[in-house]
């Protein structure tokens, strides 16, 4: 599907406390920005019953308190803030680098992904290092990344059997998917590798290392790196 | 901050939860919160607290608790049998505790999910501006996680009310095995035709894949148009969310999830999702369709009777006995004597 951004975004209840506006129809880069501009715009605006913003890929939700506002109310603002979309100034990205111990107990698929992708181990690994990948969105847990760019020669299917313990920091894939778990949850992505870094403290001011619009960078590591990083952390 | 609850027993799944955790969503962190927040609200008022205080939601079974401190405590939401000091209790209304008491909340008789709310709220670390349980990344609540035996609650300075509350009782919600869910169609009901038609006629069942994340029911399967992508891009989730995955049997989402990416036929409007909060495996679910404007106006229904609900409970101010008279029969002489003066201090 070619990419296509609307000229005025398309707006879709969402219950009788969220309004959804889309901006496009496709995972993109340009529909995301329109995305991250609106959450801009709408952090600054401070509207009348609104209570919080989730950008997503394409698509903006506006949870709204019922009591104080209804989208017949929102919707002139909405579209006052699309229409000056281009005036809004995006902070320029910044690229976080993850180590990575790719494959041994850290990555249990790497040889499944190698051998569905006719690839060797170290082709994996340079491939799946040598990318910036564009961070879309966060969810699914606590600041998990959604990210652009994984190269074809690497798209494998999920597990047909999703583990019931994924370890915090595992790198994996899935379809044409990359990500790594901030926490350890059920998962069902091919596991390649694991960051001895710590993408969720809920102690920290900031608890995510990560941001929407950001850039990432995986960097492989050995295994001694993997675990003098992991000791710095527990310091 | 003192300590008010040592657990004996846990129960089946207890967590301290407030309102919820908001404004981190888009990092991926799910509001989490009370399910059933009229039961949740009703429990924080008899016991004189703010809205927002923390309290434990029990699941199923109650637990066991020994009191710690002298506080006042309330029960609502799921009927569970509640014993103080092996003397049977009424819930929503409420009740003054003391150091040595032993409370007991047996398993529910009707509903799922019960409240127990006392004086100065549950006193946990606030993280990320909650102290509501999110189990799935182990943070808030009692170290992020469901109670165990042997753990140690604190509570809040709360002041004591000065007359006991009680709810009025035409007022208690009962919770039947056959539910009806007010939805609005979308965000995406294009996607469906027939599977409309289905969805707001037929019956569903509960399936035992029912959690605070969402409720997973079963039915006749609800199809999408052909030829319509089978799921969508991955959006933000909301509590009430319908979703039809690929198998065309609903899931109905609650506060632990950020995003989803199958399609959402419906939306159960919000006074109605302590309905399906209270809903057991086997229950019967069925949904109707409504309207944002009628959603809006039920809220601002649900706002009145809430007020109503205070005003009431504290216009009332009636001096009621905590204990049953006729348990006091076979009560130790040390729980006499904490009822006299309890009385006196009413």
């Amino acid at each position: 599907m070619n990419p296509v951004i609307y000229d005025i975004p398309e707006f879709r209840l969402a219950g009788d406390r969220g309004l959804l506006v889309e901006f496009g129809n496709a995972i993109s880069p340009e529909i995301n920005q329109r995305v991250r501009a609106m959450t801009i715009a709408l952090d600054k605006s401070f509207l009348p019953g609104v209570l919080e913003i989730v950008p997503t890929y394409r698509s903006v939700i506006v949870v709204y308190d019922p009591l104080m506002t209804n989208p017949s109310r929102l919707q002139p603002d909405l579209l006052a803030l699309n229409a000056k979309l281009s005036q809004i100034e995006i902070p320029q990205p910044s690229e976080i680098v993850i180590p990575v111990c790719y494959g041994k107990e850290f990555g249990p698929d790497m040889e499944f992904v190698a051998r569905h992708n006719n690839l060797r181990v170290e082709e994996v690994i340079s491939l799946h290092s040598s990318q910036r990948y564009l961070i879309y969105m966060l969810g699914f847990s606590p600041g998990f990344p959604f990210l652009g760019g994984l190269p074809d020669k690497l798209h494998t299917p999920r597990l047909s059997t999703p583990r019931t313990l994924v370890p915090a920091g595992s790198v994996g894939i899935a379809n044409n998917q990359t990500g790594i778990y901030p926490v350890a949850s059920p998962g069902g992505w091919q596991l390649i590798g694991r960051s001895p870094v710590k993408l969720f403290d809920p102690e920290n001011e900031n608890p995510f290392l990560l941001k929407a619009g950001d850039y990432l960078r995986f960097e492989p590591v050995s295994e001694d790196e993997y675990n003098r990083l992991a000791g710095e952390r527990r310091q | 901050m003192t300590d008010i609850f040592k657990i004996l027993e846990p129960g089946a799944y207890t967590t301290v939860q407030d309102e919820g955790r908001f404004g981190w969503q888009r990092f991926g962190v799910p509001p989490a919160g009370i399910l059933d927040s009229f039961a949740g609200t009703v429990a924080n008022m008899l016991v004189g607290n703010t809205v927002n205080s923390a309290l434990l939601e029990l699941t199923f079974t109650g637990p066991k608790l020994e009191v710690l401190s002298s506080a006042d405590i309330a029960v609502t939401g799921a009927l569970m049998p509640i014993f103080l000091n092996g003397i049977s209790v009424p819930g929503w209304q409420t009740l003054r505790v003391f150091s040595g008491d032993i409370l007991e909340i047996g398993t529910t008789k009707s509903g799922c999910r019960a409240y127990l709310a006392v004086s100065g709220g549950i006193d946990v670390p606030v993280v990320m501006n909650s102290r509501s349980c999110y189990v799935g990344a182990a943070i808030g609540g009692f170290k992020g996680r469901a109670l165990q035996q042997n753990d140690v609650l604190k509570h809040g300075d709360g002041r004591r009310i000065e007359h006991i509350r009680k709810m009025p009782s035409r007022l208690i919600p009962s919770y039947t095995t056959e539910i009806t869910l007010r939805a609005i169609p979308g965000p995406q009901d294009e996607f469906f035709d027939e599977g409309l038609a289905v969805f707001f006629g037929a019956e569903f069942k509960v399936s035992p894949k029912a959690n605070r994340m969402g409720y997973r029911l079963q039915g006749p399967v609800i199809s999408q148009i052909k030829g319509m992508p089978q799921s969508i891009i991955s959006e933000p989730s909301l509590p009430g969310g319908v979703q039809i995955p690929q198998d065309g049997q609903p899931i109905v989402l609650l506060t632990e999830q950020t995003v989803g990416g199958y399609t959402k036929i419906a939306t159960v409007i919000s006074v109605d999702i302590p309905k399906i909060a209270q809903a057991m495996p086997g229950d019967t679910v069925r949904f109707v369709r409504t309207d944002i404007e009628a959603a809006h106006e039920a809220c601002k229904v649900q706002k009145t009777l809430l007020e109503t609900i205070m005003e009431e409970m504290t216009e009332t101010g009636c001096v009621i006995r905590p204990y049953e008279r006729r348990s006091i029969d076979w009560a130790s002489e040390e729980i006499v004597s904490k009822l006299i003066s309890s009385l006196n201090q009413i």
